[in-house]
């Protein structure tokens, strides 16, 4: 006589909290549609024991100028569009992006330093070519990122942009930006459960409600220590629905940036021959980096080829459906 | 379920005898319980407490090896379902599928090509492990000659089919290799569990759903077969990940013994496309299955999915490390240039092959950061400016250069200032952030 199957339930008390980035005409912004992260009461894509509201969501990653050392195939994948942060995000946009992510440079395409003018006019062109919302990085320098954040949160001001990244080391001013104008923020700390966590209080101290921040353990690309962020992911989501108020933030990594500074997916030529095909193998390697990211619990993804993208679209889809 | 302390307590004989070694039968319970004694050392202990014992100590999930000799897969024996918690010990076999329908030169071709294939990664060599043999044409005899040409590649095997007689016709080729026969189900479970025991091979299960895969899974066991796989008839992202958990969880959290077997996931059945396909096995590599059968052969995708396998299963309680020291390229001479980076083998790896690939002779120093990469390392204090001064000092670098010049990642240039201050007399420069640009940098290097 067979044994009745009783399927294990899991019982969490947390629940990952709900975010929305951009603002519509009504809620004071311009955007076309807000996006709203997180509200999971179970693990990723789990439908049988808890509330999944709302899907994991890709943002594409632009630049304000052409990204002369990005591989060829990316410059190739967005020829026509990439010299002009407009016309790219515009390009994102019909490749599937529920996001755009505009990086800021240290210089312009002349090679002369960016200044807060400079970008909050590409800003402002970026907001009127795209009506999705939008997050903006810095160039990852301590002075130029305070700088050029704090133009680019007076120029968004009331369109709920995510401004990046905080880190230990500078987070004071970009949130002193997100709050006098109405944004949020992405909290970035170097693949630790408890350097996350500390992070998160730290700028929630400052005033920063909680619903307008996302926490982005980094991560290695595949091959390059993504087992790491791998499993500081599933520790902070399993922390998050466990109850731990300071770790229920949406998810935020960027797997386009590692995958595509891997060998693997970069070059092409003077390569061993068991990589097989340069374009497929590179297309897989930033695929696949994000994919598992996604089941270790990332809430948005950032993203570099519009082919990968679209991967990766189709198995959110069908990880999404019950039973699909 | 691992018995507690004082559930094996309970089986004892409560004499406080002493015999064992220790002052109680409650502190020989607790060593029990922590496996740091043996049952044997207990002169008094009944069979029943023996049986007992040993059955709450039998592995959750059972471990089934198919092939043999040195290329034979052995999954199973988890125990745990958050690498985590511990680690995933048997990596997932990474099989391809042939079939009898096709040409025995294209059968032979593609068997060759997964026996060969091999790709390195951080100094190891990342292998497929098999090949799946459908009987897709019905016939017993082109099914035996697909099996009898494909055994020559010394892989261990899957043999596919649901006629008992055409899985008799190709075990009577394969044997003495230890395929995995697939598939016992509702109908010819008897005959190929007669098969199973007589071929001692391994006896794939495959049900729709988990209580009839429990049902068949207890008739086959009663027939006496016991190295199982598992086939719940899930194929796509959402199901398989589902169905995967709950037998998971099953096995592991209420030692539940009718699930407790690898698994096994068919990707390609429901994917459109091979890159599909491909994202679907990356999910089944981290997501508990025991053997994943792609349809295709194709370096690009194996390679990443290699590498994943690689990741996931990589132990979490020991980062992978190399061995601290200087490290030569090339020839170097006394004016080479000197880089320093981390003993974190991704660390490393990443380093010494675009050094080796630039052909400029180099001398690496590669500093004890205790396994953690550069950013990861500075920011637990493993690879600072102490450490680094260290290694310079400690190693013997300074007789082998003739210069004081020091190439330090680009990602710790911060470092640059307070480094100058601990090695005096040295000049500290700051190299690319990303290994990729190091020829490039090291092209224009000057002594």
């Amino acid at each position: 006589m067979a044994e009745k199957v009783e399927i294990p339930v899991q019982k969490w008390s947390g629940r990952v909290r709900e975010v929305t980035l951009g603002a519509t005409r009504e809620e004071g912004g311009t955007r076309a549609r807000t996006v709203t992260l997180g509200g999971e009461t179970t693990l990723p894509f789990l439908h049988f024991e808890g509330k999944l509201s709302h899907p994991p969501r890709i943002a594409i990653e632009i630049q304000d100028k052409k990204p002369e050392a990005w591989s060829p195939l990316l410059l190739k994948a967005w020829e026509g569009a990439i010299d002009d942060p407009a016309a790219w995000a515009k390009k994102a946009e019909e490749r599937g992006a529920d996001l755009i992510l505009l990086r800021l440079s240290l210089d312009d395409a002349q090679g002369e330093e960016n200044t807060p003018e400079k970008v909050k006019s590409t800003v402002r062109k970026v907001l009127s070519a795209t009506g999705l919302p939008l997050l903006v990085f810095g160039p990852g320098q301590v002075d130029k990122d305070n700088e050029l954040l704090v133009a680019v949160a007076e120029e968004a001001a009331g369109e709920r942009v995510v401004l990046g990244v905080c880190e230990d080391k500078n987070y004071r001013t970009i949130v002193a930006a997100a709050l006098a104008h109405g944004h949020l923020v992405d909290s970035r700390t170097p693949m630790d459960v408890n350097l996350a966590k500390q992070l998160i209080i730290l700028i929630h101290d400052m005033g920063l409600p909680l619903d307008r921040l996302l926490m982005d353990p980094s991560t290695g690309a595949l091959g390059y220590g993504i087992e790491y962020g791998y499993s500081v992911m599933e520790r902070l989501r399993l922390a998050a629905l466990q109850g731990d108020t300071m770790t229920q933030q949406p998810i935020l990594v960027t797997p386009g940036e590692e995958a595509w500074r891997a060998k693997e997916a970069k070059v092409g030529e003077g390569v061993p021959e068991p990589w097989g095909d340069w374009e497929e193998r590179a297309i897989m390697w930033e695929t696949m980096t994000t994919t598992a990211l996604i089941e270790a619990g990332a809430d948005v993804v950032v993203m570099r080829h519009p082919e990968s993208v679209r991967l990766v679209k189709e198995a959110i889809d069908k990880l999404w459906m019950k039973g699909g | 379920m691992a018995l507690t302390g004082l559930d094996i307590y309970k089986l004892l004989p409560k004499t406080n005898c002493k015999e064992c070694g220790y002052p109680t039968c409650l502190a020989f319970a607790m060593k029990l319980a922590a496996k740091q004694a043996e049952l044997a050392a207990c002169p008094y202990v009944t069979e029943e407490a023996k049986a007992k014992l040993a059955a709450a100590a039998a592995p959750p999930i059972r471990l089934v090896t198919i092939g043999r000799g040195e290329r034979k897969v052995e999954v199973g024996n988890e125990t745990v379902l958050f690498r985590h918690d511990k680690t995933f010990f048997h990596p997932p076999g990474l099989m391809v599928r042939v079939k009898d329908t096709q040409s025995i030169d294209m059968i032979e071709k593609r068997a060759r090509e997964v026996a060969d294939y091999s790709v390195e990664y951080v100094g190891l060599e990342l292998r497929l492990d098999g090949l799946a043999v459908e009987n897709a044409s019905g016939e017993a005899s082109a099914f035996a000659s697909a099996v009898e040409r494909v055994k020559e590649t010394g892989l261990p095997l899957i043999l596919i089919s649901s006629d008992p007689r055409a899985m008799e016709a190709a075990l009577a080729k394969s044997d003495g290799t230890s395929p995995l026969i697939y598939a016992a189900d509702e109908e010819n479970w008897e005959a190929m569990s007669e098969l199973a025991k007589r071929h001692q091979a391994p006896l794939a299960i495959r049900a729709s759903g988990l209580e009839p895969l429990v049902e068949l899974v207890e008739k086959v066991r009663g027939a006496g077969v016991e190295d199982l796989v598992l086939d719940p008839g899930c194929r796509g992202y959402n199901d398989c990940l589902v169905t995967f958990t709950h037998i998971r969880r099953l096995a592991l959290q209420k030692n539940f013994k009718p699930l407790g077997f690898p698994l096994i996931a068919f990707p390609g059945e429901g994917a459109n496309s091979p890159e599909e396909e491909a994202i679907l096995a990356g999910q089944h590599i981290a997501k508990y299955a025991g053997f994943v059968v792609m349809e295709d052969f194709d370096p690009a995708l194996a390679y990443p999915l290699l590498t994943l396998r690689q990741n996931i299963y990589t132990d979490p309680r020991e980062p992978i490390q190399v061995t601290p020291g200087i490290y030569e390229f090339g020839e170097p001479v006394p004016d080479s240039p000197l880089l320093i980076t981390t003993n974190f083998s991704i660390t490393y790896f990443s380093v010494a092959n675009e050094v080796e690939g630039s052909g400029i002779p180099s001398w690496l120093l590669v500093a004890d950061s205790e396994g953690m990469s550069v950013l990861t390392g500075w920011a637990a204090g493993k690879f600072d400016a102490d450490k680094i001064a260290k290694t310079v000092k400690t190693t013997g670098i300074e007789e082998k250069v003739s210069h004081r010049k020091l190439t330090i990642p680009g990602a710790v240039a911060v470092l640059s200032g307070e480094l100058e201050d601990e090695l005096p007399g040295w000049e500290i420069l700051v190299g690319p952030r990303e290994a990729v640009d190091l020829p490039a940098y090291l092209k224009i290097w000057k002594p």
